[in-house]
Parts: C-alpha cells; structure tokens; sequence
C-alpha cells in the first residue's frame, strides 16, 4: 500500500536524523582522542585494582613524547628548507618558529627520562601490591594494626590536612582487597594522584608509608578489615563512607560534615551552615576547587561514565584531583543506588507505569483503527 | 430582542442562542475533506493534541515551579521530580513532548511542500503556519532557559550574544534583553512570562488564525485536483458516498486522525518513559554556573540546521546567513513560479529539489551537533549552508521552466 | 442495511469512547495526587515543647504545622479538666489556637482566665471548652506524646489516646 511505502520513508529519515544526532554525535563528541589523533577507549575493569590503566596512562605519555620528537624534528627540517627556497616568506617569523621547535626538542629527553622513571615505579609499585596480596593475612594480628588507623580515622569528624578521614566501618565491604593494600602502601600511587605531589608523603595519608610498612603487617590489617569492617551496608552507608567527605548531596540534605540535623532555631541552623562552609573552604583548598554536588550527578552523566570515572577518575578528567576511591563492585552498586535514589526516584514508579500507558495505547489505537474502518467501509 | 419560541430539548435551547447546530455543521459534519488523502494529512491535529498535552503538563508544572535563579533547578528536579505526586510523569511528558512536536512540525512542513500545499490560494495557510513554526521555536526556546541548568543558561548567553550584530556590536541591546550583563533574574523571569502567558496566547490565536485560512481553500489532496466542493457535498449528502470526493471531517476524517494519533501516542509515550535523553539532555542536569562553561554547548536537535547555517562563515556573513536562512521558508509561495498544483512526483525537477531540501536540512542537523574542529565535518557543514542558500534562487529557475501540467492529466 | 450499519458504527465509537474515558479517569488520578501535600510538608509536622520553664497563667503560644498553639500553665484556682495535660503537679492546657466558629485567633484575657475572639465575639474558658457566643465546639487539643517535660506535637501519646478515645479532643 502507498501509505505504508510513505510511511517507511518518513521512519528512514526520521531514524536516520536520530542516529546522527544523538547516538553518533555524542560518541564523536566524547571520543577521547591522544595527540597522535588515536581514539583512547576508556573502558572499566570490573572494579579491580591491579595499575593496568595508571602504567597505560604513562605509556601514553611516552609514545606520545616520543611522537612529538618525531614530529618537531620533521617541521624544523621543512621550516629550513623553506628559509632556503622561499624569498617571500617573512624570516623572521620562521627563525622564531625553528628556535621555540629545537628548545621544545632539547627539553623532550628530560621529560621522557622522567617519564621513563614514574613508569618504572608504578610497576614496581604495583607489583609490590601483587606481592602482599599474595599473602595469608591474619585478621587478629591486623586489629592491633588498625589501632594506628585510628588515630585519624576517628568518626570525630575533625578535617586533617584537607579532607576528613572517611569512616571505616564497613571499609571491607566496599571497598577491593589490592586497593586496600596499595591505599596503605602509598596513598597517592594507589589512587592515582601522585601527579600532585612532588614527594608522595606530602598526601595527607601520606605517613602511612613509614608508620606501616610491614608487608605482613598491611596483609594482616587488610584481612581484619575484610572480616571485621564489613556486613550488610545501606546505600546511603556506602556513599557516606566513600564520597561524602568531599561531595555534598542537597536533595539527601547531607553536606561535606554529614547529615544536616533539624534545627529550631535559626541561630543554630546558621552556625551550622558556616562550620559547613569552613569545612568546605578547607576541602576547596585541598582540592583545587570545591568538588561538586551530586544530587542529580546520575541523571547528568551516563552509566559508562559513571563507572569508568568512579575507577579512574583520570580516564575521563585527565589530571584532576579526584582520588580513585577504590570501590568494588559491591561497593559501587550500592553508592549508584544511594545516587538514584536521591537523584532519579522515579526510576522504578517510571518503568513500572510504563507498559500500562503503552500497553493502554496500543488497545487504544486497535478499537481506533475498528472504528476508523467502520466509517470508512462504504466510501470506496 | 429577537422572537424566541420554547425550545423543546437543551440542543434547541443552544442552537436558539448560539447556533450550535449551524457550528456544528459548518466545523464537522459538513467540513468537507477530499478523500483522496493518507496518513500525512492527520498531522496537524497530532500537532494540535501535542499541543494540547504540552498546554496540561505545563498546567500541572506550573503549580510547583519557581522562576528564581536560586529556586529555579532544585523546584524543578527535587521538588517537581520527587516529592510531586506524578510530577516526573508532568516534566517527562513536557519535556519530550516540547522536543517531538518538532519533528511533527517538520513533517507536516514537508507534507505541504511536497504536495504543493503552499501554491495560489493556500499562500496564507503557509504564512500562518511558518508564523506558528516561528511562534513554537520562541516557545521551545523560552521553555529550556526555565529549569536553569548549564545549557539552560549557556544557550541563554549564546543566542542573546546573537544580537550584537556581529561588527554592530550592539551590546547595549544585548544587555536590554537579558536585562542584566549576564542571563540572571531578570532573564529568567521575563522568559517565564513569556513562556508562560504570551507567547500561549499569541500560538492559539495563530491556530485560530490557520484554521481560518484552511477555510475556504479547502484541505489539499493528492494529486493537487481541483474539486468543486458544493457538488461533491451534494453528492454525499445524497448518500452517493463511494462516488462523492469528499469526507466529512467528523466523523470519517477524525475517525483516521485519532487511529494515527493512537499510534503516534505508543510511540510518544514509549519515548516518554524509556528513552528521553535527546530531549532532556544530560548537561542540563547539571545547575547553571556562570563560571563555568560545559566542554559541549549546542541547541536542542530542531534548532541544528540553523545553527549550523551560522556556523561555517565569519561573524557577519554568518548573522545575514542565518537570517536569510530563517526568512526563505516564508516566501515558498513566491518563490514557486511555476502554476501547477501538484505532488512532486509530477512536477520534474521540483522532485528533485524536494529531496535535495530535505537531505540537506538533515545533514546541516547533523552537522550542527559534530565538533566543528574536525576537517571534515567543518568542509561538509560548509557545503550543506551553501547548498541550502542556493536552494532559493534554483528553485526560482525550476519552476520557471517547469511544464505546465494540463488539468485532469 | 443502513440501520444495521449505523448501529455497528456506533458500537466501535462507543468501544473507543469507553476506553478513552478510561485513560481519562487514569489521568485525573494523577492530577489528583498532583494536588497532594509533599511529604516535606508532612514530614515537617512535629514539633517538640519544653514546659519547664512555663509560669502559671501566661499564655505560651508556639507553631505545630503553620497553626498557632496554645500552652498555658493552670493556676491553682483554675478547674482542673479532663483535657488537661498532666506532668507530674503541673496542669496544661494545650490547644490549636483556632476558634472553632471560623478559625480566627482568640486573644488570651489574663485577668478573666478566658479566651476572647475578637472576629465574632466567642470565648472559651481556661479549658478551652466554649462559654459564649458562636463558636459550636472546645478548642481543639492537637496530638501530642509526653517527654519528660517535653511535648511532641504531632505524635500520638497514650495520653493523647485516652482523650481521643473519649471524644475530649474537639
């Protein structure tokens, strides 16, 4: 029949102008291309810990520098010999172009030697990781060691060195056992954000490093989290344990300093708000600007997002100051939980009414198509 | 006073004093539709039931939105998303629907076009409908500044900027318009009333306006054929349906608009719950920051294809561009020199240009959403804003030299 | 043939009608539920008083879901009540500040122990039960839950259970 040839026709093109605006142009927008002009696929890793992405992450760098050598050299060779052949072009401006190009190249070595060095401790970093996982840990034993975690991570709510020491209360639930170790053995290579500091011991959980030391001893630690710090979790649990020191929630009335209680008094609300703000400088400042508010974060990001930045925060922002929190997957279920339900509650009452309207107009459109036959019948 | 009798029942009662029974005539059982038509021809009441729609969940929007800066975003994604009764169904059904009627709009446009809908005698059909096209995209455009997210506030700043006028620089009436130096409170709120109360009143009276127009032309049909009304009525009326070429709207002509309206609803409503993310985009979820600019700005997908006629040329090249751009649809009718009322598969080369328009229009969309810094993407954008403003005068030339089609061919 | 037809005709449209009535009722649900008090507005629906510091025959008023409340200490001579809350020697009593002819506030008259509305001149006695003028019923006496010497308004109590039971809370 020609309407449903005209039919189809409409349904190309209209599905047509869907894919290229929305499905193609969202992944041309996103890709994630590396100076070469290669597109880097992010990809998670089920939320295992094992440094594949940060030694990944150098490499880059290397192939990259090592490119751009390549490449200067080939530009200052064509830019003299235009100086040779070309008598119109302005000299001056190309002598200017060769001398910045040869700077850049006498930098490069420097660079790539110590990209060459950050690449070899991250493996053996890593390696040492594989080693303690390697090993029986006991949990008795590592209670006397958690003794030392204690000491910052108190529930006092105290900000040290920039952030407040997250709860652990349920630390081996959610978070994974290579991250634990490599989080004890240096804080900042575990969550990938040594690129800030010249010296690793800077990082406010920096001391770790000397106070706990011990292969055995950080195994044992470990198996006593994995034992003793774990059990059921709630959503809400899961994220205030693991983001809420640095993001805040409105819409789950939580700030930086935890649940904002009832006041009723105006005078106590205000005191409160600005304990909340001076924690929130001192956070700002630890950060570099304050980390944002993830009310709606699940709705603003997609789901491949989610879970390739919540892994490694610097497979999509490159260079930001967002530690890797080590979440397994467990972990990162209920934290994505807590997340829609602050940020998308409808989600279930959405897919739930759902096929009732549709279902409701395909019944509909059938009595309507019986009806429109009936008036139609004797008019051809 | 005028003589009134009894009225025997509540319908004679009306019909003494408002002639219902002359309206109903006139507007339904003997509105005359030719019944050489498809499924194409439903689309302006699935417009005017979109509107409608669009017209309801605002209603219920309305009740709990705040049009204040600081109020704005939380009202709309707390507030109206989770603590509402339905509130999510009332925003999800708005914002799709504010996003579809557009793609319903371009295919009736395209209808009419096709089909020769626009030639002599249907000229201010065409005028008041392009006036309702521009009429919808004020609405679209003031509706998104509303829940005051990043492309909320971005779109705002960027499309305002337009008024500079390029070397004008006319930043003075920029700073009028927004009322501010940047899109602030005074922006917001002005848009809300707008959006709100005028630019409604202003789209029903253009429907009004359009049906008026529709009136005595008559509905097209498919061949472009001339029907004589009176005698095709007579024919009906007199029970003759098979050989009569008209329907009456109501209620053969509504009996197969709400049959394509059911199964246009299926698909609004599956969007509406399952797949929603074109039309509410992910980087409105975040609150408008001036500080910040999203690493991806671009209007929503029925305003690409002028934005990317922007794009391509210098600051004013582009601002004239785009103003040719926007303005060429309205002269159509006058463009077509050709007299033949007729669909483009008769008409030759206007065929031709027909799917050239339309697959122009689709990839200058395109193209307005891909990252200009691509080469290829910024080469094919330039070649599809300047296919687009040639389109004008060809057509001129076209239809000049096309045949004329003898009636009853 | 025509008759017949007709009524078939009219048997679909009247099958589609149905069905979009159907929707319809469906859709002023949702409207309806639109309509109804957020459960922060529900939620932000207790309040909790402290009466230790209250001096006898001073009117306390205090706010319970946007209503004004009063709380007043009895004096000695005032008559003790049913209605009364009761911590330890003291007696109180606690009301919605509404008159209950058409809910303006009664003003508190210290000297005559008695509740005066100005709107339509309604007064109620210290036990909030009406003495004069129009208004049909008592003060209403809001739920409210004995803590120590703090009231929370809004939650059920024993107490409050035993007066509802009774028929004393309006």
């Amino acid at each position: 029949m020609r309407e449903l040839k005209i039919l189809a026709v409409v349904v190309f093109f209209s599905l047509l102008t869907y894919y290229l605006v929305e499905p193609y142009a969202h992944h041309e927008m996103h890709k994630k291309v590396d100076a070469q002009g290669s597109e880097i696929k992010v990809e998670g890793h089920g939320f295992t810990y094992d440094g594949t992405d940060d030694i990944a992450e150098v490499d880059r760098v290397l192939s990259n520098l090592d490119y751009e050598t390549k490449a200067l050299t080939e530009k200052v060779k064509e830019l003299k010999q235009e100086l040779i052949d070309n008598n119109d072009v302005n000299k001056t401006e190309v002598q200017n172009s060769i001398d910045a190009s040869e700077r850049r190249i006498s930098v490069i070595p420097a660079d790539i030697e110590a990209s060459k060095q950050l690449l070899t401790k991250k493996k053996a970093f890593w390696s040492d990781v594989a080693e303690v996982a390697k090993l029986e840990g006991n949990p008795a034993a590592g209670e006397a060691g958690f003794g030392l975690c204690l000491g910052c991570h108190n529930g006092a709510n105290m900000n040290m060195g920039g952030v407040i020491p997250p709860n652990l209360d349920h630390a081996g639930a959610i978070y994974d056992k290579n991250y634990l170790i490599a989080l004890i053995k240096d804080p900042a290579m575990a969550s990938n954000v040594d690129h800030k500091y010249a010296d690793t011991m800077m990082h406010p959980m920096g001391s770790i490093k000397s106070m706990m030391s011990d292969n055995q001893q950080i195994a044992d630690v470990v198996a006593y989290l994995l034992q003793n710090k774990a059990g059921e979790v709630t959503p809400k649990e899961a994220f205030m344990e693991a983001c809420v020191r640095c993001h805040a929630v409105r819409y789950g009335k939580l700030t930086q300093l935890g649940e904002t209680p009832a006041f009723k008094h105006e005078k106590d609300a205000l005191a409160h708000k600005i304990k909340v703000i001076d924690e929130q400088d001192a956070v700002k400042a630890y950060m570099g600007k304050l980390p944002p508010d993830l009310s709606m974060i699940i709705r603003a990001r997609g789901e491949h997002f989610m879970e390739t930045f919540i892994e490694n925060p610097q497979s999509q922002l490159a260079g930001t100051s967002m530690p890797r929190v080590g979440l397994n997957h467990e972990g990162y279920e209920k934290v994505k939980a807590y997340l829609t339900e602050v940020g998308d509650p409808s989600k279930e009452k959405r897919e739930a009414l759902g096929p009732i309207v549709i279902g409701f107009f395909i019944l509909f459109s059938l009595l309507a198509l019986l009806w429109k036959k009936s008036q139609w019948r004797d008019l051809h | 006073m005028a003589h009134f009798e009894k009225a025997k029942n509540l319908n004679e009662w009306l019909d003494q004093r408002l002639a219902v029974n002359t309206l109903k005539k006139v507007l339904n059982t003997e509105y005359w539709i030719p019944k050489d038509i498809n499924f194409l021809w439903a689309m302006g009441m699935v417009l005017a039931a979109t509107f409608g729609i669009l017209v309801l969940s605002g209603i219920f929007l309305l009740m709990y939105y705040k049009p204040d800066t600081n109020l704005a975003f939380d009202s709309v994604n707390y507030t109206i998303m989770s603590e509402v009764g339905y509130g999510w169904l009332w925003r999800h059904i708005h914002g799709v629907g504010a996003s579809i009627v557009f793609l319903i709009i371009y295919i009736h446009m395209f209808t009419g076009i096709y089909y020769g809908s626009y030639k002599r005698g249907r000229e201010l059909i065409w005028l008041s409908g392009m006036a309702l096209f521009v009429a919808f995209s004020a609405e679209a455009f003031s509706g998104y500044m509303l829940p005051w997210g990043q492309m909320s506030y971005w779109a705002g700043m960027v499309i305002t900027n337009l008024f500079s006028g390029g070397s004008l620089e006319a930043y003075g009436l920029v700073e009028w318009i927004r009322g501010d130096y940047v899109p602030g409170d005074a922006f917001l709120t002005r848009f809300f009333m707008l959006h709100v109360f005028l630019i409604p009143l202003v789209i029903i009276g253009l429907i009004v306006l359009h049906f008026g127009t529709l009136r005595i032309p008559h509905v097209n049909n498919q061949e472009g054929a001339e029907i004589d009304f009176k005698e095709a009525a007579d024919l009906y009326k007199a029970g003759k349906k098979k050989e009569s070429k008209v329907i009456p709207f109501s209620p053969v002509f509504l009996s197969k608009d709400v049959f394509v309206m059911g199964v246009y609803f299926i698909l609004f409503f599956y969007l509406v719950f399952y797949n929603f993310n074109f039309a509410m985009d992910p980087v409105n979820f975040d609150p408008a920051d001036g500080l910040k600019t999203p690493a991806h700005i671009y209007p929503e997908w029925y305003f690409l294809w002028s934005y990317e006629i922007l794009r391509p040329f210098g600051k004013d090249a582009g601002l004239i561009a785009f103003a040719i751009a926007q303005l060429a649809l309205f002269f159509l009718p006058f463009i077509d020199r050709s007299p033949n009322v007729a669909p483009a598969h008769k008409r030759g080369l206007f065929q031709v240009w027909f799917w050239v328009l339309l697959i122009d229009m689709i990839a200058l969309t395109a193209l307005g959403k891909l990252p200009p810094t691509d080469p290829t993407f910024a080469f094919l954008g330039k070649v599809a804003a300047w296919t687009f403003l040639a389109l004008g005068p060809v057509l001129v030339i076209i239809t000049m030299f096309e045949k004329k089609i003898e009636k009853g061919a | 043939m025509q008759e017949k037809e007709k009524g078939r005709r009219d048997f679909m449209g009247m099958a589609l009608g149905a069905c979009a009535a159907v929707g319809g009722v469906g859709a002023l649900y949702a409207a309806k539920r639109t309509w109804d008090p957020l459960p922060s507005v529900k939620a932000a629906g207790f309040t909790t008083i402290d009466l230790s510091g209250a001096q006898e025959n001073i009117l306390v008023v205090e706010k319970w879901r946007g209503k004004p409340i009063f709380v007043l200490k009895k004096s000695a001579d005032m008559k003790a009540d049913e209605r009364d809350v009761v911590i330890g020697s003291d007696r109180f009593h606690v009301s919605i500040g509404l008159c209950t002819h058409l809910g303006c506030i009664p003003a508190y008259a210290g000297e005559e122990k008695k509740f005066k509305c100005a709107c339509h001149g309604g007064e109620f006695d210290a036990s909030g039960h009406q003495i004069f003028g129009p208004p049909p019923s008592p003060l209403e006496i809001p739920p409210f839950k004995i803590e120590g010497t703090k009231l929370v308004l809004g939650e059920t109590g024993p107490e409050y259970q035993k007066m509802l039971d009774a028929g004393l809370t309006v």
